[in-house]
């Protein structure tokens, strides 16, 4: 059995954790870095990047992310999420920096022109609500990136390994696939690691 | 591709969930607020206690200020509205604020009427005192809420009364049989349909922050222990000794507020708080909280 944490120092915790229950598996919310130890796998929700890395420093959190991606467990950005994990990010210092792709943030807009749109999303999804708010995408992304989906030829979701990302909010939906997406992976690199 | 959708608008409330909104006047102060790690700004002629100071009608902040703060920063940028004042809001909206308070510390420009913010593609946050209060606003349009609390007084009184009274209504109406509903609705003054979400949800359709005399670290990790989403901080933090200082400490304390602890270290040498002002003191024309139904 499976555990997920999702880094809870700000943000769309709440929804993250019952996306992850509606597949199956246990969710714990992750305050402290000790507690990233008993976990498989782990999703960065939506919120406010600068202030979610704030609290990284402040806690010291930032060496024990690294360290989790370091052993190869499995990490899923969402919107700020995606914003921690890329390694360049237009315009300002990377956070966590393992994810091989280029991000801007707050590229579509103001919150004026956040919106929800149909996304294709391969191997997830024909047809997937994406919410995006004050989103970022990836600019570029590297030769081990898989891209996953693209709105009006942007990348907005992607795979690299361990890595999964994406810029729109798949907890503000009843749709579960890309989290059970995600939950697959984590599943598999635990499996093997029994091995 | 649709933009001022309801789960767009009541999202992006959600992302700000277990974050601190601070009350800013110029870019220096929204910087300074970033910088401690705010989840966003509320960008103000003057602060609270400063309106409450200078007595007269309060309005709309210029427009100066507000594209100075939106220009500082990378966090959103709220900014607050008259209540009821269709104009007040469609000009911020137009300047690309990222969300508009209608708000009750501003002096109201309709006292019968609040907008009719399902109209706006811009989200709303609005003030309560109560579900019937918080209900209404929803229905109206609004994607998030705050107490009302007693605005610029640094005491946190009315806020705790406002939170615990939300709180305690929505649990009476998660238990409330389907039959029971309708007149709860109408002694509230609450859309029905709005009572049948909040007993299907087991909770309110939209995020909850506590505003309204927030003045310590510890004021702020209280009312996120009375179920608070997140807090507003007013006049507190730039009226503080070292606003720096005071403003990451109520950033931490609300995110770590059941560690006392970290809130003992994290209070410490702050200097003096806001003086304060008991409510009881405060003539019943200048309780900003009766403002709005």
């Amino acid at each position: 059995m499976v555990k997920i944490g999702v880094l809870a120092l700000q943000g769309a915790v709440r929804e993250h954790i019952r996306s992850i229950e509606e597949c199956g598996v246990e969710a714990v919310a992750i305050k402290r870095k000790e507690e990233l130890k008993e976990v498989d796998g782990l999703i960065l929700p939506g919120g406010e990047s600068t202030a979610m890395r704030r609290l990284i420093d402040k806690y010291d959190f930032m060496d024990a992310l690294k360290e989790f991606a370091a052993e190869g467990k499995p990490m899923f950005g969402t919107c700020a999420g995606l914003i921690l994990l890329a390694k360049n990010l237009v315009g300002h210092e990377p956070h966590i920096g393992v994810m091989d792709i280029t991000v801007e943030r707050n590229s579509f807009g103001r919150q004026v022109d956040s919106f929800e749109a149909d996304l294709a999303i391969k191997d997830v999804a024909q047809s997937f609500p994406a919410v995006f708010i004050r989103a970022p995408h990836i600019v570029e992304a590297g030769s081990e990136v898989e891209i996953l989906s693209k709105h009006n030829g942007r990348i907005v979701a992607a795979r690299e390994g361990q890595f999964l990302g994406c810029s729109f909010h798949p907890e503000l939906t009843d749709k579960h696939d890309l989290t059970a997406y995600f939950v697959d992976m984590v599943k598999e690199t635990k499996a093997k690691q029994l091995v | 591709m649709k933009t001022g959708t309801d789960r767009v608008k009541r999202g992006m409330a959600e992302m700000q969930k277990g974050g601190v909104i601070m009350d800013v006047v110029n870019a220096e102060q929204a910087r300074i607020a970033e910088e401690a790690g705010a989840v966003a700004v509320m960008a103000l002629e003057r602060v609270p206690s400063d309106i409450r100071a200078a007595g007269g009608v309060a309005r709309m902040a210029d427009p100066r200020i507000i594209e100075e703060v939106l220009n500082a920063v990378s966090i959103p940028v709220m900014a607050k509205a008259r209540i009821g004042h269709i104009v007040e809001a469609r000009v911020l909206e137009a300047m690309g604020v990222d969300y508009i308070d209608e708000s009750e510390v501003l002096t109201p420009a309709d006292e019968e009427y609040h907008l009719y913010k399902s109209d706006f593609t811009v989200p709303f946050v609005c003030g309560c005192r109560d579900l019937g209060e918080a209900a209404r606003r929803i229905g109206e349009g609004a994607s998030m809420l705050r107490t009302k609390g007693e605005p610029g007084t640094g005491n946190i009184v009315e806020a705790v009364r406002h939170m615990r009274k939300v709180n305690g209504q929505v649990r009476k109406v998660v238990g409330m049989n389907e039959d029971e509903l309708m007149t709860e609705a109408k002694l509230l003054g609450a859309p029905f349909e709005l009572l049948l979400e909040i007993k299907r949800l087991g909770r309110l359709p939209v995020v909850n922050f506590a505003a309204g005399g927030v003045a310590t670290p510890a004021d702020a990790a209280l009312m996120m222990q009375l179920g608070a989403d997140g807090v507003f901080v007013g006049s507190g933090i730039f009226k503080s000794e070292n606003p720096a200082k005071f403003a990451r400490a109520i950033v931490e304390a609300t995110t770590h507020y059941q560690d006392y602890k970290l809130i003992a270290e994290l209070s410490k040498d702050l200097g003096t708080p806001m003086k304060g002002i008991e409510i009881s003191s405060l003539a019943p024309e200048a309780r900003m909280q009766d403002r709005g139904w």
